[in-house]
C-alpha cells in the first residue's frame, strides 16, 4: 500500500470512529489491530451510550457524542442492535433522591432532556425492580448499542472511503510519524494516532492508562423483563472514585432479550481471571435492587479491561513528545459513549478545523503539566 | 522523547489481588450450603460409580454429584433397575452399598481451588456449594452433531439422544425411524428401538466397507465386541444395515417426514417419522479445563493412575479419551483407590491397567474407522442452521474467520448451550478451535452464583 | 408410555395430564406430541435434540421458571409446565 495520509493504532470503537471520522475527511487510513476489528475491550463492554456528569468536561464530551450517536442511528442496520431505550437512574434513599434532583438540574441546564420520577413511576416503569424505591431519574436520549458490530460497521465504511485494515498485525513502538509492528517493519504516515485502549501505554510508557477490571454476566432470553438501562446512584462513585476495588448495580437489556448485569471495578493488572468474590457482590447487588434476577438463568461471566486515567478523563490530541503522533484513549467506561466525540475532536485538531467541544480538558500534555 | 519533561500525572497503582478468594465460603452460611467432603465426583456413569465406590470402600468420605435424576450415567441409563444388563445392576447395588453419598440432580457448574477444591452446583434451584481434598472428574461425553438441511426438524434427535429420551420414558413404538450416523452407537441405538417397538428401516453408517474392515480385524483384540455387534444387528428386525451411506438432508413441515440418503453416487429418499442422527462422542472437559488441568486435543491428560496435570485432581472415562464402558470403569476404579490413597494389590492394578489398554488401543482403531467423512462437510446449504442457539446459518459465517471472530460477528456459541453442540461441529467443518471455558460451565441461576452475603464474608 | 408404573398428574399447558412417576418431563411431552418444546430466536419449533441436557433444545418453563431442561427433570405431581408447542 502506499504511504498512508493516517495510520490508526487499535480496531476497537475508538479507532473505528478516528478511521471513518478521518476518511470522510479525505484522508487515506490504515487502520491496524493486534487482533480483530472490535474485539478488545470494545467486545467486552455494555454498549452503553450515557451522558454522565463527573466533570463539565466529561459532560460536555459524552453529551455531545451522545447527539452525534443520535444523528448516526438512522443509518446503523439493525444487527447494530441500537435501542433507544433510555437510562433509568435509581436512588434507594432520600439522600440519593436529593442527588438525583441535582442532576436532573445539571443536565437540564446544558439541554439534556431528563425527567425525575418518584417511586411509583420507577416502579410502573420497571416492575421487577424492589419498590419502593425513592425515586428515578430517567434520561430518554442515552442508548444501547451492539459496539462489536457498529466497529465492524465504522471500519466497513473506512474501507468504502480507501481505507485498509490490517487484522492480527501488532505495533509494537511508535516512533517520529511511524509505527514499528510486530517482525520489524516500520509503517510511516504523517499522522499516526494511539487508539489502543487498554494497552495505550505499551505503545507510550509515558501515558497515565491503567486497566481497570470489571466483570459482566449475561443470562438467557427474558423479554420485557426490563425496559431500560438500569443504574444506580452508586455507580458514580464506583466510576470515579479509584479505590481497589468496587460494585455498582447496573443492569441492561439488550435486543436478544438477555440481561446484561454489571459492573464491578478493581485494579490488578492484566489479571483475567474470574474473582468470584466478586461476581458474588455485584450479583447480590443486582438481586437487592432487581429480586426476580435470582431465578434467571446466567449463561456466561467474563472479564473486561477499562482504560483508565487518574482524572477519569480520556487523552485526545496532539502527543508532543512524537512527531506526528496523536492519541485517543483513556475512555474508562465511557468508550462507547464517546467514541463518536473522541473521533470528531480528535479530526478537528489535526485538520485545524473548529472543535465543538472545548479539546483542552484532553489534551494529552496535561501528563506533563507543572504542579501548581 | 523529550527527557527533561517527566510525568506528574502517574497512573493508578494496582492493588494485589483480591485474597477474599481464598477465604470465601470457609465457613458454612446458611443461604447457602457447603458440604465438606474428602472426594469429591462429579459424574455418576460408570466411571464416577467405579471411582466412588472403591474410595468410599477404602474408607474415605465421598461425595458424588451428577445432574440426572438417577446415577447410570448415559449407557446405564434406567428408570428401573431391571431393565439394565447384569454388569450394571452389580455396579449399582456396589455404589449403593459402598457409603459414598450421591447428590442427584446436582448439576455442577464451576470448580476451583482455594483453601481445598470447591465445587459449585445447582439443585433443584438452590446453590450447593462442596468442598473437597481430591476431586475425580468422571463427566463423560456428549454427541458429535454435523448440521444438515433440516437437522433441527422437530423428530430429528440424536442417536444416543433418542436412546436417552427413551430410557427416560419417551415411546417410539410404531415410528419409522431412520437411523444415520457413525459410530457402533449407531446398531446399539438401533436395536433399542427395535426391541421398543419402532420399526427401524434402515441404519446408515457413513463408514465406509473399507474402514469398517480394518477396524474388524482390530476388533479381533476384543472378542466381546464382535459378539456385541453381531447380536445387534440380529436385533434390528428388518432395518437393513447400509454402510457408507449418510443422510444428506431432512424434509418436512414442522415435523421430519422424510430423509433423503447417498451412498456418494446415487441418492434416494426414505419417509419416516424419527431420524436420529449422531457422529461419535466428543469429551466433556469443561471443569477440567475449569480446574486449570492440561486438555491435549480435546481431552484430559492423564497418567497411569488418572491424575490430571493438576495435583489432586483426578479424571477417569471418556473425558480423557472415547473408549467405552469397561475402560471407564477400569479408570474409574484406579482412580478411585488412588485418590483413596489405598495401597492397591498387584493383580488388580495388572488387570485393571490391562483392560484400559486394550479397550483404548480398540477405541483408537474406532476412532480411525468411524471418522466423519469429507462429504459430510459440503452437507450444509447457506440456509442450515449451525447453531441452535442462536440461529446462525452457514451462509452468515465466513469459514476464515476465528471462532472468536465469528462470536463477535454473528453470535453464534453464544447462547446456552456455550458451543457444545456447534463448537465441534464448527471444528470439524472449518477447522476452528480455541474456546475458553468460563463459569458457569453449564446455565445457572443469578442466585446459584451470587450465593448470599455469608458466603462473601471477609471480603471488604 | 407404559403402563406398569405408578401415575401422577402434570399440568401441561393449561391441561391436566398422567404422567409415569419416573419418567422426565421430556418423555412425557413427546408422548403427548407436543409440538415445540420451545421456538428458536426465529421461531421454528425446536424438540430435544441430545436427550442428555447438553443441547439446550428441550428447555420449557416449570413452575413458573423458565429456561429449565425438561429431559433432565424428573416429573412432580402437580407440576405445571408450559411449552411454546
Amino acid at each position: 500500500m502506499a504511504r498512508p495520509d493516517a495510520i490508526v493504532v487499535g480496531g476497537g470503537i475508538i479507532g473505528a470512529a478516528c478511521a471513518y471520522e478521518l476518511g470522510r475527511a479525505g484522508m487515506k487510513v490504515l487502520v491496524l489491530d493486534a487482533a480483530c476489528v472490535g474485539g478488545g475491550t470494545t467486545a467486552a463492554g455494555m454498549g452503553h451510550v450515557v451522558v454522565m456528569d463527573d466533570s463539565e468536561a466529561q459532560f460536555a464530551l459524552s453529551a455531545y457524542s451522545t447527539r452525534l450517536w443520535h444523528e448516526l442511528e438512522a443509518e446503523l442496520p439493525r444487527a447494530a442492535e441500537v435501542d433507544r431505550c433510555g437510562t433509568l437512574w435509581v436512588a434507594e434513599d432520600d439522600e440519593q433522591l436529593e442527588a438525583l434532583h441535582a442532576k436532573h438540574a445539571y443536565y437540564t441546564s446544558r439541554g439534556v432532556e431528563a425527567e425525575v420520577v418518584d417511586g411509583a413511576e420507577v416502579a410502573r416503569l420497571e416492575p421487577n425492580l424492589r419498590a419502593p424505591l425513592a425515586g428515578g431519574l430517567r434520561v430518554p436520549g442515552d442508548r444501547v448499542v451492539y459496539p462489536p458490530f457498529v466497529a465492524r460497521w465504522l471500519v466497513d465504511r473506512a474501507r468504502d472511503l480507501g481505507a485498509t485494515v490490517r487484522e492480527g498485525c501488532a505495533a509494537e513502538r511508535l516512533e517520529d510519524r511511524a509505527v514499528v509492528v510486530a517482525g520489524g517493519d516500520r509503517l510511516e504516515a504523517d499522522v499516526v494516532i494511539n487508539a489502543a485502549g487498554a494497552a495505550a501505554a505499551r505503545l507510550i510508557p509515558d501515558l497515565p492508562i491503567v486497566p481497570r477490571k470489571g466483570h459482566l454476566a449475561i443470562t438467557a432470553r427474558y423479554p420485557g423483563f426490563c425496559r431500560h438501562q438500569l443504574v444506580e446512584l452508586g455507580y458514580l462513585k464506583s466510576a470515579h472514585t479509584m479505590t481497589s476495588e468496587s460494585v455498582a448495580f447496573n443492569v441492561q437489556p439488550r435486543a436478544t432479550g438477555q440481561l446484561l448485569i454489571g459492573s464491578s471495578r478493581e485494579l490488578v493488572g492484566w489479571d483475567a481471571s474470574l474473582n468470584r468474590s466478586i461476581l458474588r457482590r455485584m450479583l447480590q447487588r443486582a438481586i437487592d435492587f432487581m429480586p426476580a434476577l435470582a431465578r434467571l438463568t446466567v449463561i456466561r461471566t467474563w472479564v473486561g479491561f477499562r482504560p483508565a486515567t487518574p482524572d477519569k478523563l480520556p487523552l485526545i490530541g496532539r502527543w508532543p513528545a512524537l512527531e506526528g503522533v496523536w492519541v485517543a484513549a483513556g475512555h474508562e467506561g465511557l468508550g462507547i459513549t464517546t467514541s463518536l466525540g473522541t473521533a470528531r475532536l480528535l479530526a478537528d485538531q489535526i485538520l485545524g478545523r473548529e472543535p465543538a467541544i472545548d479539546p483542552a480538558p484532553f489534551w494529552p500534555d496535561r501528563v506533563f503539566a507543572a504542579h501548581e | 522523547m523529550d527527557e527533561g519533561r517527566r510525568t506528574v500525572m502517574t497512573a493508578p497503582v494496582a492493588a494485589a489481588p483480591s485474597t477474599a478468594d481464598a477465604c470465601a465460603g470457609a465457613t458454612p452460611s446458611a443461604a447457602g450450603r457447603v458440604l465438606r467432603a474428602e472426594i469429591a465426583v462429579v459424574g455418576a456413569g460408570p466411571a464416577g460409580i467405579a471411582a466412588a465406590s472403591r474410595a468410599a470402600e477404602a474408607g474415605r468420605d465421598v461425595v458424588v454429584l451428577d445432574a440426572s435424576p438417577r446415577p447410570g450415567g448415559q449407557i446405564w441409563r434406567h428408570r428401573r433397575r431391571e431393565e439394565l444388563p447384569a454388569q450394571a445392576r452389580a455396579w449399582l447395588e456396589r455404589f449403593d452399598r459402598s457409603g459414598a453419598r450421591l447428590i442427584a440432580g446436582a448439576q455442577v457448574v464451576d470448580a476451583w481451588r482455594a483453601a481445598e477444591f470447591r465445587l459449585l452446583a445447582e439443585v433443584d434451584g438452590e446453590r450447593l456449594e462442596v468442598a473437597a481434598d481430591r476431586v475425580i472428574l468422571a463427566t463423560g461425553a456428549r454427541e458429535l452433531f454435523l448440521p444438515f438441511p433440516g437437522w433441527t426438524l422437530p423428530n430429528v434427535f440424536g442417536v444416543g439422544g433418542a436412546q436417552a429420551l427413551v430410557k427416560s420414558g419417551a415411546s417410539f413404538a410404531g415410528k419409522r425411524v431412520v437411523v444415520a450416523g457413525s459410530g457402533p452407537l449407531l446398531l446399539a441405538v438401533g436395536a433399542t428401538l427395535a426391541s421398543r417397538g419402532a420399526r427401524v428401516v434402515v441404519v446408515a453408517e457413513q463408514a465406509g466397507r473399507g474402514a469398517l474392515a480394518r477396524f474388524g480385524v482390530a476388533l479381533l483384540g476384543s472378542p466381546g465386541r464382535i459378539l456385541q455387534a453381531a447380536r445387534l444387528r440380529s436385533q434390528l428386525g428388518g432395518a437393513r444395515y447400509a454402510v457408507g451411506c449418510w443422510v444428506t438432508r431432512a424434509d418436512g413441515d414442522g415435523v421430519v417426514r422424510e430423509v433423503t440418503l447417498t451412498d456418494g453416487r446415487r441418492s434416494w429418499t426414505e419417509p419416516c417419522d424419527v431420524l436420529c442422527t449422531g457422529y461419535g462422542l466428543v469429551p466433556n472437559t469443561e471443569l477440567a479445563e475449569m480446574l486449570g488441568c492440561v486438555v491435549d486435543g480435546g481431552r484430559v491428560r492423564v497418567d497411569e493412575w488418572q491424575r490430571t496435570s493438576v495435583a489432586g485432581v483426578y479424571c477417569a472415562g471418556e473425558p480423557t479419551g472415547i473408549a467405552g464402558v469397561d475402560a471407564a470403569l477400569a479408570e474409574g476404579e484406579i482412580a478411585g483407590l488412588h485418590a483413596a490413597g489405598k495401597i492397591v494389590p498387584a493383580g488388580d492394578v495388572r488387570r485393571l491397567f490391562a483392560i484400559r489398554r486394550r479397550e483404548h488401543r480398540v477405541a483408537r482403531a474406532m476412532e480411525r474407522a468411524f471418522a466423519p467423512r469429507a462429504e459430510l462437510r459440503d452437507l450444509p446449504r447457506d440456509d442450515t442452521i449451525l447453531c441452535r442457539c442462536e440461529d446462525v446459518t452457514r451462509g452468515m459465517v465466513d469459514p476464515a474467520w476465528s471462532f472468536r471472530q465469528a462470536k463477535l460477528y454473528t453470535r453464534i456459541g453464544m447462547g446456552p448451550c456455550q458451543a457444545r453442540v456447534c463448537g465441534p461441529a464448527c471444528e470439524f467443518l472449518f477447522g476452528w478451535r480455541g474456546q475458553t471455558t468460563r463459569a458457569p460451565t453449564v446455565p445457572a441461576a443469578v442466585g446459584t452464583i451470587a450465593g448470599g452475603p455469608e458466603d462473601t464474608a471477609g471480603v471488604a | 408410555m407404559d403402563a406398569t408404573s405408578a401415575e401422577i398428574e402434570i399440568e401441561v399447558d393449561g391441561r391436566v395430564v398422567r404422567a409415569p412417576a419416573d419418567a422426565t418431563v421430556a418423555a412425557v411431552l413427546l408422548s403427548l406430541g407436543v409440538g415445540a418444546f420451545r421456538r428458536s430466536v426465529r421461531g421454528e419449533a425446536r424438540l430435544p435434540l441430545c436427550g442428555m441436557g447438553t443441547c439446550q433444545e428441550c428447555r420449557v418453563t416449570i413452575d413458573g421458571v423458565a429456561h429449565r431442561r425438561a429431559c433432565l427433570t424428573p416429573v412432580r405431581a402437580g407440576m405445571r409446565v408450559s411449552t411454546d408447542g
